[in-house]
């Protein structure tokens, strides 16, 4: 599939479905963008797990770090990779040894490796690339309109009453992702250096 | 449901507004508060922290300014943006994100008088130095980059004089040095054009003229079009360098490809202080609504009083690139084929005297130095908007002596043509 841009059908509906997530590369320095976006998913109900050999013996908001993914003790629905590009595939060989399998492989803002993507969806899972679950999240609830961000969506019924911690409506009718073509188009050329 | 891509017109209404969620109020409330309350110190430290998306303090943010925002950002096609208090704030907000003392950007020549003066005087003590090269000549573009460059600034639309810009030649010129292009889309609104498909990185608007259309609120806005690599190279440490005052953590690897406006909220509202008034921001976003009406009559009466003009006996010469035969017409109908605009100059046979004289004549036009409102206006660019210029810098800014400047309002054109008529007519 395409990867330089998503629907946001998909986006939506991978969030809307999945439940658990191992954050691998999962930081508990509360400056990196992977406490941020740990913290933000897990008070928005999901159940996170931190994946991070560095950190084995300590938890990451009351979640105890495991070294691997083959660590993990209960079923996993997807897999946030933290890490930079040159270190996806290793994660995604490791995410195909698990079982049951995960259902979708998500890489991190900057981070795209298109032969591991490749691999995961020939066996079956979503995969979802350079971008960050965190702002997709509040993007497709428009609680990052709250910062001026474009969230590309419109609705004309009530607004939810945002209250930490609730999963908030993911349900609003989407502007098509056209709104921003010149954005992503500047991200494919960065990634595509020819 | 498949996505769909809404038209111009339901983003002018809709983009970033939704009912309220505690009242259902269908008009955008106005926030009228300097605060807002936390839930808990966890939800502060988060808030202050940058970890959560959320209010805290009028100066950095307010919900009636957000759905501007949003909504401009998505009539751009940008990522993001961010509401000022003026347009020359939201310009000081840009450069200072982009410039350190010693550092260049390279401005266009013609562009409206302010720019010139803030750029002149104020960029200058700041020790940001203005580089100037002429938008007719896109080699003077190339021959002013520096290693010191960090930006090159335009206008899509030049002031006074209604020039149409070759946004996507001076783009390929800021990409070749590796720095953002900066376009002010004043005078053109995103419905004449949208500089962000033409290759812009950073758009800047007044608000107070054709967005909020009224003459009755101040605003400006900054739009990121998330397309710059800020972290490719040193050149940009705000975006791409650890954050000091936020524990070190860096805009562009932690918000992505809307990091310039989440920079220009947290660093530059925050410690320079230019945030849009609540009431000035629901003024503008109900005069959004109308843009794309108020843009079709504004440029229907611009073209039938343009070419009334240019047919009587006491004028010398009209400038607007939306005539058949101006000097920028071709440029016209690739950037803007909707319309050139609202905004011109023209000279009159009778020269300056002449120009003085009509100003004084005129029943219907106000006199005034504003554009973009609903009433139509006149100025004299010379002693007023330009009037800080020399006579050469005057004329190369397209503000030469002898030029009166029209901003054609949408009242009924016959009306307006009936003033224009009388006021040319000398009753010596």
């Amino acid at each position: 599939m395409n990867h330089d841009s998503y629907d946001d059908n998909y986006i939506r509906g991978i969030l809307n479905s999945v439940k658990s997530i191992a954050m691998v590369g999962a930081s508990p320095v509360n400056v990196r963008p992977s406490y941020f976006a740990f913290k933000y998913l897990a008070q928005r109900g999901y159940d996170m797990i931190p994946v991070n050999p560095g950190h084995v013996g300590k938890s990451l908001l009351g979640k105890p770090f495991v070294a691997s993914l083959l660590d993990i003790d209960r079923p996993v629905d997807m897999v946030d990779i933290f890490r930079n590009s040159t270190n996806i595939m290793p994660a995604v060989d490791e995410a195909l040894k698990m079982m049951p399998l995960p259902k979708v492989i998500w890489m991190q803002l900057g981070a795209r490796d298109d032969a591991a993507a490749e691999k995961a969806e020939a066996a079956g899972m979503k995969v979802v690339m350079n971008r960050c679950p965190k702002i997709e999240y509040g993007r497709l609830s428009s609680e990052i309109s709250w910062m001026g961000v474009n969230s590309r969506t419109l609705s004309s019924k009530r607004a939810p009453m945002p209250t930490q911690g609730m999963r908030l409506s993911l349900g609003r009718t989407s502007v098509g992702g056209g709104a921003t073509s010149a954005a992503d188009r500047a991200a494919k050329n960065r990634t595509d250096p020819s | 449901m498949t996505d769909r891509s809404p038209g111009f017109a339901t983003l002018a209404v809709h983009a970033g507004a939704q009912p309220d969620p505690t009242t259902g109020a269908r008009a955008t409330p106005i926030y009228q508060t300097t605060s807002y309350v936390f839930n808990d110190a966890d939800h502060a430290a988060s808030l202050f922290g940058l970890q959560s998306f959320g209010n805290i303090y009028t100066r950095i943010g307010n919900p009636t300014q957000a759905v501007l925002e949003e909504r401009v950002a998505a009539l751009e096609g940008g990522t993001a943006a961010l509401a000022t208090a003026s347009g020359h704030a939201a310009q000081v907000v840009v450069f200072q994100m982009l410039l350190k003392p010693g550092d260049e950007f390279i401005a266009a020549r013609k562009l409206y008088g302010g720019s010139i003066n803030q750029f002149t005087h104020a960029f200058k003590s700041f020790g940001w130095n203005a580089v100037w090269a002429d938008p007719d000549d896109i080699e003077s573009f190339e021959r002013a980059v520096s290693p010191k460059t960090k930006a090159i600034f335009i206008e899509s639309i030049a002031n006074p004089g209604g020039t149409i810009t070759d946004i996507e030649a001076i783009a390929a010129v800021a990409r070749k040095a590796g720095v953002p292009l900066i376009v002010d889309n004043t005078l053109a609104t995103p419905y004449l054009i949208r500089p962000i498909d033409h290759g812009a990185d950073i758009v800047v608007h007044s608000l107070t003229k054709f967005l909020g259309g009224h003459g009755n609120s101040l605003g400006g806005i900054i739009v990121d079009a998330g397309t710059f690599d800020w972290s490719k190279d040193d050149k940009y440490p705000i975006l791409s360098e650890p954050r000091p005052e936020y524990h070190g953590i860096k805009l562009q690897e932690t918000f992505g490809n809307f990091a310039f406006a989440i920079a220009c909220r947290v660093l530059g509202l925050r410690d320079l202080g230019p945030a849009i008034s609540p009431f000035n921001s629901f003024l503008i976003l109900t005069g959004i609504e109308t843009l794309p009406l108020r843009m079709q009559k504004h440029c229907e009466n611009t073209k039938a009083i343009t070419e009334w003009l240019a047919s009587h006996p006491a004028v010398a010469a009209v400038n607007y690139a939306g005539l058949n035969g101006d000097k920028y017409n071709n440029l016209a109908r690739k950037y803007a084929p909707k319309g050139a605009g609202a905004v011109f100059t023209f000279s009159l046979k009778g020269g300056y005297d002449a120009g003085v004289d009509l100003v004084s004549r005129l029943k219907l036009f106000s006199h005034l130095a504003n554009i973009g409102d609903t009433r139509s206006l006149v100025i004299h660019p010379a002693s007023t908007t330009h009037s800080q210029l020399d006579d050469a810098a005057k004329t190369k800014a397209g503000a030469a002596p002898d030029l009166v400047r029209l901003s054609i309002g949408i009242e009924d054109k016959e009306d307006l043509i009936a003033d224009l008529d009388q006021a040319l007519r000398r009753e010596d």
